[in-house]
C-alpha cells in the first residue's frame, strides 16, 4: 500500500515544517535530501515505500543518484559494496528476508569497512511467512558488525537516517550503519514530523571524501583480500574497535543533530527513571504506547519508569546500567525470539550490562507483539503488575513470558 | 587494432609475477591477455575462487590495478556497483570522465552455478562491463569437485567414478548461449592458447558501451590431472575435437572464429587427461559414446546458430 498522489505532492512539496506523513516516506525524503551517488534496492514490504518513493525522485530528476534497480537484495547488497568501494556515498533498504538473504554480505560490507547506510523496516521471519513487524530480522544482523539505531516513531527515523551518515563515515568509525524503523507501525502509519529544509541537511552530512577509493585508478586499492590466521584476528579486533569508538561518535552526532533540528539524541532514552523502582527497557516503537502507561501508572502513586534503548549496537552497556541502577524490578521487552537462548536477544544484553557493571535489579523478559501482534496498553499493564509482584516477593519463573499470547 | 606479442610484453602487467596459482594453471595467462588487450585504466572484480585466493593473501597482493572481492556469487553485481559509482560521481562533477574500463572475472563454479543470477542481473541492467569465465570445468579451488560445466563421464571428487557411478552423470549446461539469450551487445567463447583469437574477443567486448561476456577454457592441471606443460596443448585439443569450439555472438549475429578442417575425435581429448581415465575401460564406452553425440549435437546447434545469422544479418 503506498500514498495517494494528492499525499505525496503533499509529501514532496514539503520541506523545513511541519507535515502529516508516514515514516517510509519521510526516510525516502532523508535519502533525497542525503543526496547519495548510488542507491540500490529491491522492493519488499514494508519497505517498498521507500523503494518506490525514491524511483520517483530519480525518474523526476529531483535527484543526480544512480539508482540500481536490482534483481534480489542480496546483489543490493553486493552492489553497494562495489559502490562504496568505488568511493562513492552508498545506501539500500530493506525488510525482513530482504535482510535474511543480505547477510553473508552484511560481513564484507563491515569487515571492508565500508560506510554503507541501510534503512531497515523491521518484520518478521518465514516460517510461517508473515510480513508485519517484529525484530526477529534485525536481531539476526546483531553481530555482523554494523551499528543500529532504532527510531521510536516516523520523525526519528527520519533523524536517525541522517545521522547515520555521519556515524558510518566518520574517520574512527568507517563501519556500515542499520537504521531501523518498525514495519507498518511506523513505515505506513501517518503522523505529525518537520521535515528539515534541503540545504540544513545537505550541509549536515557534508562532502563525502572516500577512504582509499577504487575509482583512484592511479593509487591502485586491493578490497577484500584474504587473511590467514596470521591477520584475520587482528583485522577483526579492529573492527572491534571501531565499534566501541561508535559509541561516542553517535552521541556527538545526536546532539550535533540537535543543534541543527531542536532534537537531540543519546544512546538511551530514560523515561521518568530518576526514582522509579520498577521499569520497562524496550526498543523501537512501542515505547510510545509505554509512556502512557508509565504515566497512568505514575498518576495512580507507582513509581514506573521507562528505559528506550536507541542504539542496539554497539550496546551502551554503561549508560543502560547507569540509568536502571535504581530499579528494583524491570521487565525487558523483547520483540523477537532466540530459540533455545536463555532470553531474548535485549535481555541478554541487558543481563550483561547490569552485571559487568555491579548493579543489580531483579530481571524478567516478555516476549511480546511477534508477527505483527498488536501490543495493548493493558499488556504492559499486566507486565508492570508482574514485577510489582516480584517486588514483593512473587517468584520471577519462568524468566522468558509473553505478553498478548493465547495459551490454550 | 590487435596488439602484437611484442607490444603486449612491453606493457605494465596488471597482474604481477609471485602470486601462488599452480604451475600449468591457464588462468594467470588468460588474466594477463585480458588485462593486455583491455588497457587501461581498468577496475577488476573477483570472484571467490582459485585466481582471488592465488593472488590477494593479506598483506600481500598480486594486482597493479584497483582490484575487489567481495563473495563467490556476486562478482557480477560487485563490479555492477563500481560502474554505478563511476556513473555518478562522473555525472555529479564529482571526477572526470576517464574511460575508466570494469573487468570481472569468475570461476565455472562462481558463474555456471551459485553465481547465475547475480550475472543475469548485472547484464540484463546493461552495466558497461566485461565478464570473463575462466572456465576450467569444475570447483578447482577447494578441491576437485563437479559444477554445471563440467561433462558426462568426469571423474571428481563429487562425482567419483564408481563400481555403479561411471563419474558425473550429467551433461553441462550451454552457459555462453544463455548469456546470448540476454542479447547483450557481446559474447564470445574463447581458449587460451588462441591468444590472438582471445585479445580480439577482449577487445571487442572493451568497445561496446554495455555489458559483455567471454566464456574462456582455463586447463586445469591438478583438477585435470596431466602434466603442467601440456597446458596449451591441452587447449587446443579441446577447440580440435570441437568440445570447445571458439565463436563469437555479436550484437546477435552468431560466427565461428576457427572452424578446423580436420576435427578429431572426443577420445583424443579423453585421453590426453587422467581425470577421464576410466572412461577408456570397454564397460564405459557408452559414456564415451554419449559424450561424442552431445559435442555433435551442440556442433550442429552452433552451425545452424551461425548460418541463421548470416541470413539474417
Amino acid at each position: 500500500m503506498t500514498l495517494k498522489a494528492s499525499e505525496r505532492r503533499r509529501a514532496r512539496s514539503a520541506t523545513g515544517r511541519a507535515v502529516a506523513i508516514n515514516g517510509a516516506t519521510l526516510v525516502a525524503h532523508a535519502m533525497r535530501q542525503i543526496h547519495p551517488d548510488v542507491v540500490a534496492c529491491y522492493p519488499i514490504t514494508p519497505q517498498t515505500i521507500i523503494t518506490e518513493t525514491f524511483s520517483e525522485f530519480v525518474a523526476n530528476g529531483l535527484v543526480q543518484t544512480e539508482f540500481v534497480a536490482v534483481e534480489s537484495e542480496h546483489a543490493a547488497m553486493s552492489v553497494c559494496i562495489g559502490s562504496a568501494a568505488a568511493g562513492a556515498r552508498t545506501q539500500t533498504a530493506t525488510s525482513g528476508p530482504g535482510l535474511a538473504l543480505m547477510w553473508e554480505l552484511l560481513w564484507v560490507a563491515s569487515g571492508s569497512r565500508l560506510p554503507i547506510v541501510m534503512h531497515l523496516c523491521t518484520r518478521a521471519l518465514s516460517a510461517p511467512l508473515n510480513i508485519l513487524c517484529d525484530h526477529s530480522d534485525v536481531m539476526g544482523a546483531r553481530d555482523t558488525g554494523w551499528p543500529i539505531l532504532f527510531s521510536e516513531d516516523g520523525q526519528e527515523a527520519y533523524d536517525n537516517a541522517i545521522q547515520a551518515v555521519r556515524v558510518a563515515e566518520h574517520p574512527d568509525v568507517l563501519l556500515p550503519v542499520i537504521s531501523t524503523q518498525d514495519g507498518f507501525t511506523i513505515t505506513h502509519g501517518i503522523e505529525r514530523a518537520e521535515i528539515l529544509d534541503d540545504a540544513s541537511v545537505r550541509s549536515f552530512v557534508g562532502e563525502y571524501s572516500p577512504h582509499r577509493p577504487l575509482l583512484d585508478v592511479e593509487h591502485p586499492t586491493t578490497y577484500g583480500a584474504w587473511d590467514y590466521h596470521d591477520f584475520y584476528f587482528e583485522h577483526k579486533r579492529q573492527q572491534a574497535d571501531a565499534m566501541e569508538k561508535a559509541l561516542g561518535v553517535i552521541e556527538a552526532v545526536g546532539q550535533e543533530f540537535g543543534k541543527l533540528s531542536g532534537r537531540s539524541y543519546g544512546l538511551v532514552q530514560p523515561y521518568r527513571l530518576d526514582d522509579a523502582e520498577f521499569a520497562v527497557v524496550v526498543l523501537g516503537s512501542a515505547a510510545g504506547t509505554l509512556r502512557s502507561v508509565v504515566d497512568d501508572l505514575r498518576s495512580r502513586g507507582v513509581k514506573a519508569g521507562m528505559l528506550r534503548v536507541r542504539v542496539l549496537r554497539p550496546f551502551p552497556t554503561k549508560a543502560v546500567a547507569e540509568a536502571l541502577a535504581g530499579v528494583k524490578v524491570a521487565a525487558v521487552l523483547d520483540r523477537a525470539l532466540a530459540f533455545g537462548a536463555p532470553g531474548g536477544p535485549l535481555f541478554e544484553d541487558v543481563c550483561v550490562a547490569l552485571t559487568t557493571n555491579g548493579v543489580g535489579p531483579r530481571l524478567v523478559n516478555y516476549v511480546y507483539g511477534l508477527g505483527g501482534r498488536d501490543t495493548l496498553p493493558a499488556q504492559f499493564l499486566q507486565a508492570f503488575e508482574d514485577i510489582r509482584r516480584i517486588a514483593k516477593g512473587a517468584s520471577a519463573q519462568p524468566v522468558v513470558r509473553y505478553l498478548g499470547l493465547r495459551e490454550s | 587494432m590487435v596488439k602484437t606479442l611484442r607490444e603486449m610484453t612491453e606493457q605494465a602487467e596488471g597482474l604481477s609475477s609471485g602470486h601462488s596459482l599452480c604451475a600449468g594453471c591457464a588462468e594467470s595467462i588468460i588474466v594477463r591477455q585480458v588485462l593486455h588487450a583491455v588497457g587501461q585504466p581498468v577496475v577488476v572484480a573477483c570472484a571467490t575462487g582459485c585466481l582471488e585466493i592465488a593472488t590477494s593473501r593479506f598483506p600481500t597482493t598480486a594486482w597493479n590495478v584497483p582490484w575487489i572481492h567481495s563473495a563467490f556469487e556476486n562478482a557480477a553485481s560487485t563490479i555492477s556497483g563500481v560502474e554505478a559509482a563511476y556513473r555518478a560521481l562522473v555525472r555529479k562533477g564529482r571526477m572526470p570522465e576517464k574511460n575508466i574500463k570494469f573487468v570481472a572475472f569468475g570461476g565455472d563454479g562462481a558463474t555456471y552455478d551459485i553465481g547465475l543470477q547475480w550475472l543475469s542481473g548485472a547484464l540484463e541492467r546493461g552495466h558497461r562491463f566485461i565478464y570473463i569465465c575462466l572456465n576450467n570445468e569444475g570447483y578447482m579451488n577447494t578441491g576437485i569437485q563437479r559444477s554445471g560445466a563440467t561433462i558426462q563421464g568426469t571423474w571428481t571428487t563429487t562425482t567419483p567414478a564408481g563400481k555403479v557411478v561411471p563419474g558425473k552423470p550429467e551433461w553441462r549446461k550451454d552457459l555462453t548461449a544463455i548469456i546470448a539469450a540476454h542479447h547483450i551487445p557481446y559474447v564470445a567463447q574463447a581458449a587460451a592458447h588462441a591468444w590472438k583469437d582471445l585479445e580480439t574477443k577482449v577487445e571487442k567486448a572493451a568497445a561496446v558501451d554495455g555489458p559483455a561476456f567471454i566464456n574462456v577454457l582455463s586447463p586445469c592441471t591438478r583438477g585435470w590431472r596431466y602434466d603442467p606443460s601440456k597446458t596449451m596443448e591441452i587447449s587446443k585439443l579441446a577447440v580440435e575435437t570441437r568440445l570447445w569450439p571458439l565463436f563469437e555472438v555479436e550484437n546477435g549475429v552468431w560466427r565461428l572464429t576457427y572452424k578446423s578442417t580436420a576435427p578429431k575425435p572426443v577420445t583424443d581429448w579423453l585421453k590426453s587427461q587422467d581425470r577421464f581415465g576410466h572412461l577408456l575401460r570397454p564397460e564405459n564406452e557408452h559414456v564415451v559414446e554419449s559424450i561424442q553425440r552431445n559435442v555433435d549435437r551442440e556442433w550442429a546447434w552452433l552451425q545452424r546458430q551461425c548460418s541463421l545469422a548470416t541470413v539474417t544479418a
